[in-house]
C-alpha cells in the first residue's frame, strides 16, 4: 500500500459520496453543488495518473463551463431554497432495483474476470502535451485530424443552434 | 511496489455509471436529468484514461478519446440547457410529466 493507492481510494470515495448526494437530495441547488465537488474529485484522479492535461480540461471545461451554466439556468428557473417535489416511491424503487442489479452484476463481471487479473503496470511517464497536439492535427496513421474536424463543425452548429432555440420570437399582432 | 488493480478502477467507474442512471430514471426535473448525464459521460471518461494508462502507456488513444467525450457533453449541455430555457418560457415549468404537447 504507498501513497497514491490510498489516496486514489480517498478521491474514489468522495468522487462516489457526492454524486449520490447529488442524486439523493431533494434540494437541486445543493445537488449542482454536489455534483461541481464530484468533478473536481474526478479531476484529482487524473492528476494522480500524470494526466494533467486532461485534468486541466475537466477543471476548465466541466467546472468552470457547464456546472455554472447549470446553475444559472437553475436560478433562471427556480426559486434558491426551493424543495423538488418529492417522487412517488414505486419509480424510487424501481429505478434503485434498476441501478443496484446493473451494478452488481457490473462488479461481479469485472472481479471475477480473468482477463482483467493480468499483471498489467501502468505506465510512469507524464502526458506529453506536445505529443497530443502532433498527432491530434496528422492525417496518417493514428493521426486524429479528420475527427478533430468534425468535432469543429459539431461546435459550429452547436453555437448557430443555441442561438436559434434561444432566441425571443416578437408577436406579430 | 504493488499496483492499485484495475478492476478496482472499472468498479469505482460503474459505482459512478449506475448512480448516473439511478438520477436519470427517478429524477422528473430535466436539469438533474441533464446532471446524471454528466456523471455517466464522467464514467466513461475514467475509463478510457485507466484503460490507456494500464494497457497501452505508450499510446495517446484513450486521451483523445476523453478529450472528443468532454467536448461532445459540453455540446449537447449548451443546448440541452437552451432548450429547457424556451421550454421554462413557454410551459413555465421544467418537469418531465408537465411538458406533453409533443407527446403523440
Amino acid at each position: 500500500m504507498n501513497g497514491t493507492i490510498i489516496l486514489f481510494y480517498i478521491l474514489s470515495v468522495i468522487v462516489i459520496v457526492f454524486a449520490a448526494i447529488s442524486v439523493f437530495t431533494q434540494k437541486i441547488f445543493r445537488a449542482a453543488i454536489c455534483l461541481l465537488t464530484s468533478l473536481v474529485g474526478i479531476a484529482g484522479i487524473y492528476l494522480l495518473w500524470d494526466m494533467d492535461f486532461i485534468a486541466a480540461l475537466q477543471i476548465i471545461i466541466y467546472v468552470g463551463g457547464i456546472v455554472v451554466l447549470i446553475i444559472f439556468s437553475i436560478f433562471l428557473t427556480h426559486r434558491a431554497s426551493e424543495k423538488l417535489p418529492e417522487q412517488t416511491l414505486i419509480r424510487r424503487i424501481r429505478s434503485f432495483i434498476i441501478a443496484l442489479i446493473g451494478f452488481v452484476f457490473t462488479s461481479w463481471v469485472l472481479l471475477s474476470s480473468q482477463l482483467l487479473s493480468v499483471n498489467t503496470t501502468p505506465s510512469s511517464t507524464p502526458l506529453s502535451i506536445k505529443e497530443i497536439g502532433l498527432q491530434i492535427l496528422t492525417f496518417d496513421k493514428y493521426g486524429y485530424l479528420l475527427p478533430f474536424e468534425a468535432v469543429s463543425f459539431l461546435l459550429l452548429a452547436v453555437l448557430v443552434g443555441g442561438i436559434t432555440i434561444a432566441i425571443k420570437h416578437k408577436n406579430k399582432n | 511496489m504493488e499496483q492499485l488493480p484495475i478492476s478496482h478502477i472499472l468498479v469505482v467507474s460503474s459505482a459512478l455509471f449506475f448512480i448516473g442512471v439511478y438520477g436519470f430514471l427517478a429524477r422528473r426535473n430535466l436539469i438533474t436529468i441533464l446532471m446524471s448525464i454528466e456523471l455517466i459521460l464522467n464514467s466513461a471518461n475514467i475509463n478510457f484514461i485507466a484503460f490507456n494508462k494500464y494497457l497501452y502507456p505508450d499510446k495517446l488513444d484513450g486521451v483523445f478519446f476523453t478529450m472528443f467525450i468532454i467536448t461532445i457533453a459540453a455540446a449537447e449541455v449548451s443546448l440541452g440547457l437552451a432548450i429547457i430555457i424556451n421550454l421554462y418560457r413557454r410551459f413555465n415549468t421544467i418537469d418531465i410529466e408537465d411538458t406533453k404537447t409533443m407527446k403523440y
